[in-house]
């Protein structure tokens, strides 16, 4: 295979996509404001994609297995007042709390299981119930994030900055975790053929639980990462994570059924993702626009790859 | 008399009615019988909105597993804002915001549809990423909108004859039509075949892509229409007016009786599951509950219909 042959391969093109958009976007960026071309520059832009990511990955993990939780944004911004709340002040009832939460994803998992229910339904309702805990705990914002939490995310390193060392942490453990090793397959042959992994002596059940509660985990650590940087709560701090997670999934090469994802890939959509608000500001656009583009990179994206699979045949 | 039991029990937007009444009697039992005409006054008024966009998702829905239109909220929040600006409360131009609210609806289907077809995306992340660029577009079209919407369009919004709002009354008409539709006429009994298996709806000569298309079409078209006399009903478009729809339409699909695996569909029900969604938050306040408990208990009863319906087993 020659090398222009090598790069033509549609399934290069797939798995080099995101990344592709990520270089794009930042070049663009780096073009239009070379200032931001700097360890303060990258530090300021992609602060927030450290929860942006976890959040991803937590949508990830829920789509592996061919669900989808409209529910992530609302149990962020609920473990985000929890943290701020009941762990800052009596940090054993904030674990129990926070771990509470995780137990209580894992339980809807099984729920969807056992009665065979679409996840829209049963999360869109859920966020509602996760928004209403969020707004007793914290009914106005406030509350103030726990030092140690705040000391790990304002951490400064040397040459790069903070939030692309912990993206690339968090890629890397999942990537490892999810994609090689022999659970992580069979976590991920549950989205692709459920019956051929049930016969094979898996419980999907079982499955299903693990997977939730990975999310669940990772929103609770998503929500944590946010209050570290913003140092107080609102119930409604995360409401767009939900919209971020599934376009961060997506463009990171995720498919929607089938087990088809990519740790890495959503990392590096999460980033992309976070970098549209800062480009944006550099073309001088209404923030008004913000969503909109959000929206229109993740159209492109699809767009792409759709031209890609048709030459997949 | 078993018999009739028999039969009704095996309707399942039956338990709908049941609930909105129990939530009724519960409500003014505990105000002592006051208020308990103006309750359903007000539940009518609400309902009429959350039943027009309810059906169009319900015909999504009952098109088949993974489709759903997320991007309803977003439409009524543009059609509204258009429709409102364009009029700038001029009874001489309703005709105009009419038209142009319908044209938003119109627009929106006809992109989620494109992006559907031939982008090959998969219902719920295309309608959700045309959200994205309507919500911005109704975001930065009606910054700062504060227009009074004109008086005949405010009149035939909140009329009441005898306690009865005229509104409810089209809308009951309308829903009556559109059962007809599902149950009677080769469109109908199409969505139905393709929800319940697109391959044999197929083979038995349906044009699948054309009845998703009407569909996706219908549905953004309602969504624009509820924004239009949403803002006529409170007294101008807000941008985030149509954010509470997106549970709602889904959540009176589900109450309502339709199955989420599509291809079996329920008008009836939506009426039923819209008032009874209304009368719940009425209780709920009546009560004296919090914000935070109102937000719990409406998640909740969400999730326990839905447990309680049970996901039917895809019929592939």
């Amino acid at each position: 295979m020659t090398i222009m042959e090598r790069i033509t391969n549609p399934r290069f093109l797939r798995s080099a996509l995101p990344l592709a958009s990520f270089a794009v976007l930042l070049s663009l960026i780096f073009y239009v404001q070379p200032r931001a071309m700097s360890y303060f520059g990258l530090n300021l832009m992609l602060q927030y994609a450290v929860p942006i990511a976890l959040a991803t990955i937590a949508q990830m993990f829920i789509l592996t297995v061919n669900d989808l939780d409209l529910s992530i944004g609302a149990f962020v911004g609920l473990t985000a007042s929890i943290g701020a709340t009941l762990l800052a002040d009596n940090p054993v009832v904030g674990v129990c709390a926070l771990a509470a939460c995780v137990a209580a994803y894992g339980a809807i998992g099984a729920l969807i299981h056992w009665r065979n229910l679409p996840s829209i339904v049963v999360t869109l309702g859920m966020s509602f119930v996760w928004l209403g805990i969020a707004v007793i705990i914290l009914p106005t914002p406030g509350g103030t994030s726990p030092a140690w939490i705040k000391a790990i995310m304002g951490l400064k390193v040397p040459y790069i900055p903070f939030p692309i060392i912990a993206a690339a942490v968090i890629a890397i453990v999942v990537q490892v975790l999810l994609m090689h090793t022999s659970y992580g397959a069979t976590l991920r042959g549950a989205g692709g053929n459920p019956r051929a992994i049930e016969r094979a002596g898996w419980s999907l059940l079982k499955i299903k639980i693990v997977m939730y509660s990975a999310a669940g985990f990772f929103g609770v650590l998503s929500g944590l990462s946010l209050i570290g940087l913003t140092s107080a709560a609102d119930a409604h701090i995360a409401d767009r994570y939900t919209l971020y997670s599934i376009a961060g999934v997506i463009l990171g090469g995720g498919e929607f059924v089938g087990g088809r994802v990519s740790p890495v890939g959503a990392v590096i959509g999460a980033l992309t993702l976070t970098l549209t608000g800062s480009f944006l500001i550099f073309l001088k656009i209404s923030p008004d626009w913000q969503i909109g583009a959000q929206g229109a990179i993740l159209i492109v994206v699809l767009a792409l790859r759709a031209l890609i699979k048709r030459r997949e045949g | 008399m078993t018999a009739l039991a028999r039969t009704l029990g095996r309707q399942r937007w039956i338990w709908a009615y049941l609930g909105m009444v129990a939530v009724w009697l519960a409500t003014v039992t505990f105000t002592g019988g006051k208020g308990g005409g103006e309750i359903i006054t007000a539940a009518l008024s609400f309902a009429a909105f959350t039943v027009i966009v309810g059906i169009g998702q319900m015909f999504v829905i009952t098109t088949g597993p993974g489709n759903v239109d997320l991007s309803i909220p977003a439409t009524i929040s543009l059609s509204g804002a258009v429709a409102m600006k364009l009029m700038g409360g001029d009874n001489a131009m309703l005709l105009v915001g009419i038209a142009a609210s319908l044209g938003c609806g119109f627009a929106v289907g006809l992109f989620n549809y494109m992006l559907i077809r031939i982008l090959r995306i998969p219902p719920i992340i295309a309608t959700l990423s045309s959200s994205f660029l309507i919500l911005s577009t109704a975001i930065s079209y009606g910054r700062g909108l504060k227009i009074k919407p004109p008086s005949m369009l405010a009149d035939f919004t909140t009329t009441q004859v005898f306690g009865f709002p005229v509104l409810a009354f089209f809308v009951i008409l309308f829903a009556a039509i559109m059962a007809l539709i599902l149950n009677r006429t080769v469109y109908g009994r199409a969505v139905s075949a393709v929800g319940q298996n697109p391959r044999a709806a197929w083979l038995a000569g349906v044009d699948v892509e054309r009845i998703r298309f009407r569909t996706y079409l219908q549905s953004a078209v309602l969504a624009a229409v509820c924004g239009f006399l949403l803002a006529g009903f409170s007294g101008g478009a807000s941008l985030n007016m149509g954010e509470e729809y997106l549970l709602a339409s889904i959540a009176v699909v589900v109450i309502g009786g339709t199955s989420v695996a599509g291809g079996q569909g329920n008008v009836a029900g939506i009426i039923g599951a819209a008032i009874f969604m209304f009368l719940l938050v009425t209780m709920l306040n009546t009560f004296g509950a919090s914000a935070g408990v109102r937000l719990i208990m409406t998640g909740l009863i969400i999730v326990a219909v839905i447990t309680i319906a049970g996901g039917d087993k895809p019929q592939r």
